[in-house]
């Protein structure tokens, strides 16, 4: 058995992805406070080091050398456990998204994913379906009701909203068939794959509804009910602080980056961009600016529109996003099928 | 390689279902369910059957057990013990104890006589999405719809129930 095939080199990327994402989280609070700054008229951090660029680092190491407190009214091993299992899915999400082309590193052919596994999308929602636990888990055991509510919230929250994110991917696999004839469930496929420009035009359609519903799947602003700081004092997370906080913190931001980077590669063709059939490390430039664009979208909502209420979030939902989902779905397998 | 590694998870999703039963508190028999689940879905796709795995954990893991937590959250788990009190709960010892062990039985027979022995000369990539949906769309056709029509139902009556009366 060739073990340097099996274990090395999926050990050795999964390492580097997961150090990436880790420098990934820290600046993107670095990029939130500053973007968010300057649509408040503020500089935003601005002391430690050039351009406040040093501030993550100060920020870590802050929360590292907190003082660990344990409440002695919680359940203490599921409470140890929630913030574990509220990282570990968004981390995983990666193995299936493909970072860049095929590169020739130290004379090996090395492909910029985990795994190409036929079942990309169905993977994509098994994480996102697990990742309700962590949150849940953090409110039971916390043992007081703030944070049951925001718990509570979050479970009908994310169950709600993955129906109109599934349908939307349901039609994306859809339109993969559109091309060679055999459709396909590989993101890794679905990149490499020629669209004509109209498949790319139907695709856009459907960009808002794909990105409202990962806004609510992400628990990120205006849909942040889960930790509404005003009413149920940061929901989930009151019991939690010093690393065990940071954690919770990580989970959140390094979700938001597995959904851009879904996003960029469902619906802005992942790495691809020009020239990089002659530089393929070109295409992992492409892939990252593309994500930090969409993530520019997390912010610029978040500093522009106001929380909704419960009632607002499911009624959205249940009575307009789903509907409008189904229809899409209709429509886009009867184009299909048309064509 | 595979032995070993089938070896440790089913003693994991034994314990997982040792754990259902045994643990006093209702949130930490959802969670070893959890185990189990997962521990299932590895095992659907160690058969190379990796549709079943993830729809194991898209449709267990990831909304029953979220429900099952939700409701033990909003009912609270720790009233059970004291509702059925001992008295109460001979006549369903007695019942679980005969149906588990008719389960039993069952199984013995079906490992003596051969019937649950290992299907031999499986179709290649059986268990591929492409493999699944083709055949629930032909073959299968008239029971998918059938069970997706008992499901609308269920749903519909869900909604009933759920809607609060009208005035008279």
């Amino acid at each position: 058995m060739n073990w340097i095939e099996v274990f090395l080199i999926p050990f050795i990327k999964s390492l580097v992805l997961i150090l990436a994402l880790l420098t990934g989280f820290a600046y993107m609070t670095y990029y939130e406070r500053k973007v968010l700054a300057r649509f408040h008229v503020r500089y935003g951090p601005n002391r430690a080091g050039p351009f406040g660029l040093l501030q993550p680092v100060a920020d870590a190491i802050k929360a590292i050398f907190k003082e660990e407190i344990i409440p002695a009214h919680v359940d203490k091993w599921v409470y140890l456990a929630a913030p574990v299992l509220a990282l570990i899915p968004a981390l995983i999400a990666f193995a299936v998204i493909p970072i860049g082309p095929d590169l020739n590193l130290f004379g090996r052919q090395v492909s910029l994913y985990i795994a190409d596994v036929n079942i990309g999308f169905l993977y994509v929602l098994a994480v996102a379906s697990v990742g309700t636990y962590g949150v849940i888990l953090a409110g039971w055991s916390s043992n007081n009701n703030y944070s049951l509510l925001g718990a509570l919230r979050t479970a009908a929250q994310m169950v709600s909203y993955e129906l109109p994110l599934g349908i939307i991917l349901v039609a994306v696999v859809l339109t993969t068939s559109l091309a060679t004839g055999e459709g396909s469930l590989s993101l890794v496929g679905l990149v490499q794959q020629e669209r004509p420009w109209w498949v790319w035009l139907w695709l856009w359609v459907a960009f808002p509804i794909f990105f409202i519903c990962m806004l609510a799947e992400t628990n990120r602003s205006p849909f942040d009910l889960p930790e509404t700081e005003n009413e149920l004092v940061a929901g989930f997370q009151t019991e939690y602080g010093g690393i065990k906080f940071a954690l919770f913190f990580m989970a959140e931001y390094i979700h938001m980056i597995t959904a851009s980077a879904i996003m960029a590669t469902v619906f802005f063709g992942g790495w691809q961009g020009p020239f990089v059939d002659r530089w393929p490390a070109l295409g992992i430039l492409y892939f990252v600016v593309k994500v930090i664009l969409v993530l520019f979208l997390f912010l610029w909502v978040r500093a522009s529109v106001p929380r909704v209420r419960y009632d607002q979030l499911m009624h959205f939902c249940w009575k307009f996003l789903f509907p409008v989902s189904l229809v899409y779905l209709a429509i886009t397998a009867v184009l299909v099928a048309l064509l | 390689m595979q032995l070993v590694l089938f070896f440790v998870l089913a003693l994991l999703a034994v314990a997982g279902a040792v754990g259902v039963v045994l643990s006093k508190n209702a949130v930490y028999s959802a969670l070893a369910l959890l185990l189990n689940f997962a521990v299932l879905a590895v095992f659907y796709i160690m058969l190379n059957a990796q549709f079943l795995g993830v729809v194991q954990v898209i449709v267990y893991a990831g909304a029953i057990v979220v429900l099952f937590l939700f409701v033990i959250m909003l009912i609270g788990g720790q009233l059970a013990p004291d509702a059925l009190t001992a008295g109460s709960r001979r006549p369903a010892r007695v019942v679980a104890l005969i149906a588990g062990l008719v389960a039993l039985a069952g199984l013995a027979y079906g490992l003596v006589s051969g019937a649950l022995a290992p299907q031999t000369g499986q179709v290649q990539g059986s268990g591929s999405v492409q493999a699944i949906g083709r055949v629930l769309f032909t073959d299968y056709l008239l029971p998918f719809e059938l069970a997706s029509v008992l499901l609308l139902v269920a749903m519909i009556g869900a909604v009933v129930l759920a809607r609060k009366p009208t005035k008279s």
